[in-house]
């Protein structure tokens, strides 16, 4: 079965364009981290366990209803299994904040108080990155 | 006119008076009074800030430090700490909502912060299935600095200066594996990724796979250019679905950009990754038996010399390891040997990841540099014993490894030294147990594991390990005899030195080191007929005590199978014919009646 790749170029045939290709990812990884507000799930097959794949659900729900321009993007396990599903709200120019134990319920808040104002949700808050 | 070093206002609004505000300022009058202050500092009272949810508010003049919500209580902590110290209380600070400084950073919490990630350095933090963002953070810069700046021979002296052991469990020389392959005559070799992960408990390997598939793809194409392999095999069992899924899209991305297949970036380097899914045979994580299971044969170790070095899968010379130490070898190129040599012990180099699982706060997958102490690990890390309950020891290594008691839980994690204490790193499981476990139950357990997982093939497995357990079951119903103990060692001893493979060669580890470190339980068992840690239910008896009993009924109700008979207000009895053991009307009971033996 074909899978899809979604790299989006043709093969690298030397050291050159390999740099010329990281150049690029780079920049395009820093663009969408300056331009628009990147939310990551956790969905490691812990963080799916925990429900993952529901809160998922609820993120595109929100971030559709809402018509907003932001990155979701799925990451793998970072270790604090005990605290999944975990949720990261990165708004360009801030610190990536971690939310655990977050439920489809809570959804709402985050997207509402934290994505769209700014307003970090303290409660589920359990900590956030220095610098990605 | 006498000079003022410092005001405190007080804010004076209704909404803070009815907080409290007029009582912090008279317990600052009173402190300061206390501390002849009064002439020094100046009180005042001020109007309404329009903050009054964090009221009652306290601004101290000249530095303006806020704090909010003040209670009396707090007033000698600010008055001797601020007024005369000259220190800030920090916890009464005022922080605006969006201030993310109070939010931890991840390096100050308690489970970070004695962490260092390298294996899982990008897990959690990239989208494992685009191949941009591995990139983008520096991913295939190893490969590309050892196919364009390193010779092969190169490459190998980088990891054996390195000083990385094997992160399967045996931690054997990687840089030396390597170089056995690579001297191997032979034009066609293979390199081989053991990524079944079969140990209970475990989940380091699938972290990895799942989490950044590409560190261990280009570990592994490093390692095929060091020793001179086309092909490449990824052996990972079938129950880690997603894992397969996210490699199978991060090789379709290496390929299609180049990174493996013919003529990497345009070289004459050529690796071809393959995956090969198992079944789920825990021998097939042995390496003879699971070469045979790529081949399509039946997963059953064989004798080894010949080592898979010389004669490995397809009976060419194969290079095997697994899934944690490939991982580690794009770091050691990218940042070199002696920065990678700098963490952990002597003889144990870099960093472990373990899978922290049982009775522990903080459960999860964590990566400490080697030589960190198992106390570290389950206290600092790991939080501590959940509910508060007694530290028992620790299953460390899976089935094959050993149990290390509460009294060596300042033995450094190093390779050598859990050896010693007579368990071993493993693949790296580490399932923490209180005083409710029993451990000749919890080697009951591991046995009852390996048993119905060896394949059969040599008599010291399939049967000694068959004899064992049968003894174990005996000794948790209440039969065991005197002599069992000393069979128990004797069978061990003589299956982990007679069995064909690491698993019949482990397999008695459990039973061995509960042995060494718990005889007291095994004897309690056979002689007393009782099992410490109430969890053999054989030798369980539960009784009421005719005194305490107020015959409330509580157990009564509870008992799933009418065992409790008794009139109101009556004392209770309990049918020992009828009594499953279960336990609820000892959980129930409020007067401390229900007696457990």
């Amino acid at each position: 079965m074909p899978v899809e790749t979604g790299c989006g170029t043709m093969k690298l045939k030397s050291r050159e364009e390999l740099i010329k290709y990281r150049e690029e990812a780079k920049k395009q990884m820093l663009e969408r981290s300056m331009e628009k507000t990147s939310i990551f799930v956790g969905m490691g097959t812990c963080g799916i366990a925990a429900g993952a794949r529901e809160v998922m659900a609820a993120i595109l729900e929100e971030v559709n209803k809402r018509n907003l321009q932001v990155n979701v993007i799925q990451t793998g396990c970072i270790g604090m299994c005990e605290q999944e599903p975990l949720v990261d709200v990165q708004r360009p120019g801030e610190d990536r904040i971690t939310y655990r134990k977050v439920r489809p319920s809570d959804v709402p808040r985050i997207i509402v108080g934290h994505v769209m104002h700014g307003k970090i949700v303290e409660d589920l808050a359990i900590a956030r990155f220095e610098e990605i | 006119m006498h000079l003022v070093r410092a005001h405190v206002l007080v804010c004076g609004g209704t909404n803070c008076t009815s907080s409290g505000s007029q009582q912090v300022r008279e317990a600052f009058k009173r402190e300061l009074e206390k501390n002849k202050l009064e002439q020094e500092v100046k009180l005042v009272e001020t109007d309404c800030h329009e903050f009054c949810e964090t009221g009652p508010l306290v601004i101290v003049y000249p530095e303006g430090t806020f704090y909010v919500r003040v209670t009396p209580e707090d007033v000698p902590e600010i008055v001797s700490e601020h007024l005369i110290n000259g220190r800030v209380v920090k916890r009464l600070l005022y922080k605006a909502p969006v201030d993310e400084t109070r939010i931890p950073t991840y390096k100050q919490l308690d489970f970070y912060k004695k962490q260092c990630r390298v294996a899982l350095r990008n897990c959690g933090s990239i989208d494992p299935e685009k191949i941009q963002e591995y990139i983008a953070r520096g991913g295939y810069e190893s490969l590309e600095k050892a196919i364009f700046e390193m010779t092969p021979e190169q490459v190998i002296e980088e990891v054996k200066r390195s000083g990385l052991r094997g992160r399967g469990g045996g931690g054997f020389p990687t840089g030396l594996k390597w170089e056995f392959c690579r001297r191997s005559p032979g034009d066609l070799k293979y390199l081989i990724c053991n990524a079944d992960e079969g140990d209970p408990g475990a989940f380091m390997d699938r972290s990895v796979l799942e989490g950044d598939p590409h560190s261990l793809i280009e570990g592994m194409a490093i390692a095929a250019y060091a020793i001179g392999c086309r092909e490449g095999y990824i052996y990972c069992r079938a129950e880690y679905p997603l894992a397969i899924k996210r490699l199978k899209i991060a090789i379709a991305q290496a390929e299609e950009l180049g990174l493996l297949g013919e003529n990497i970036l345009g070289t004459d380097f050529t690796f071809n990754l393959h995956i090969k899914e198992g079944a789920g045979a825990f021998v097939c994580g042995e390496e003879t038996a699971l070469m045979a299971s790529i081949e399509g044969k039946r997963g059953m170790p064989r004798v080894r010399p010949p080592f898979p070095a010389q004669r490995g899968l397809f009976n060419k010379p194969s290079n095997i390891n697994n899934v944690e130490t490939y991982a580690n070898v794009p770091v050691i190129i990218a940042r070199g040997a002696d920065w990678f040599a700098a963490m952990g012990t002597e003889k144990s180099k870099g960093t472990k990841v373990f899978a922290l699982t049982g009775k522990v706060n903080n459960t999860g997958l964590v990566e400490v540099p080697m030589g960190i102490t198992l106390r570290e690990i389950i206290f600092e890390i790991g939080g501590g014993i959940v509910g508060g309950k007694k530290y028992k020891g620790v299953q460390i290594g899976g089935p094959s490894g050993g149990c290390i008691p509460a009294e060596l839980m300042d033995t450094p994690v190093d390779y050598e030294s859990l050896i010693q204490a007579g368990a071993m790193m493993g693949s790296g499981g580490l399932v923490v147990m209180d005083e409710t476990t029993c451990m000749v139950d919890l080697a009951r357990f591991f046995l009852n594991f390996t048993q119905a997982e060896s394949c059969g093939k040599c008599t010291p497995c399939r049967e000694g390990t068959k004899r064992m357990l049968e003894i174990l079951t005996r000794i948790c119903n209440g039969e065991g005899v005197p002599e069992d103990i000393e069979t128990l060692e004797r069978l061990g001893r003589v299956i982990k030195s007679t069995a064909l493979c690491g698993l019949g060669n482990t397999a008695p580890n459990p039973v061995l080191s509960t042995l060494r470190y718990f005889r007291h339980e095994y004897e309690a068992h056979i002689f007393d007929k009782r099992c410490p840690a109430h969890v053999c239910t054989a030798l369980l008896v539960f009784s009421i005590d005719e005194e305490k009993c107020i015959g409330c009924g509580r157990c009564l109700r509870a008992c799933p199978v009418g065992a409790i008979s008794g009139a109101k207000k009556e004392p209770h009895k309990i049918d020992p014919e009828k009594c499953i053991k279960c336990g609820t009307c000892f959980e129930k009971c409020n007067q401390g009646a229900v007696l457990r033996l």
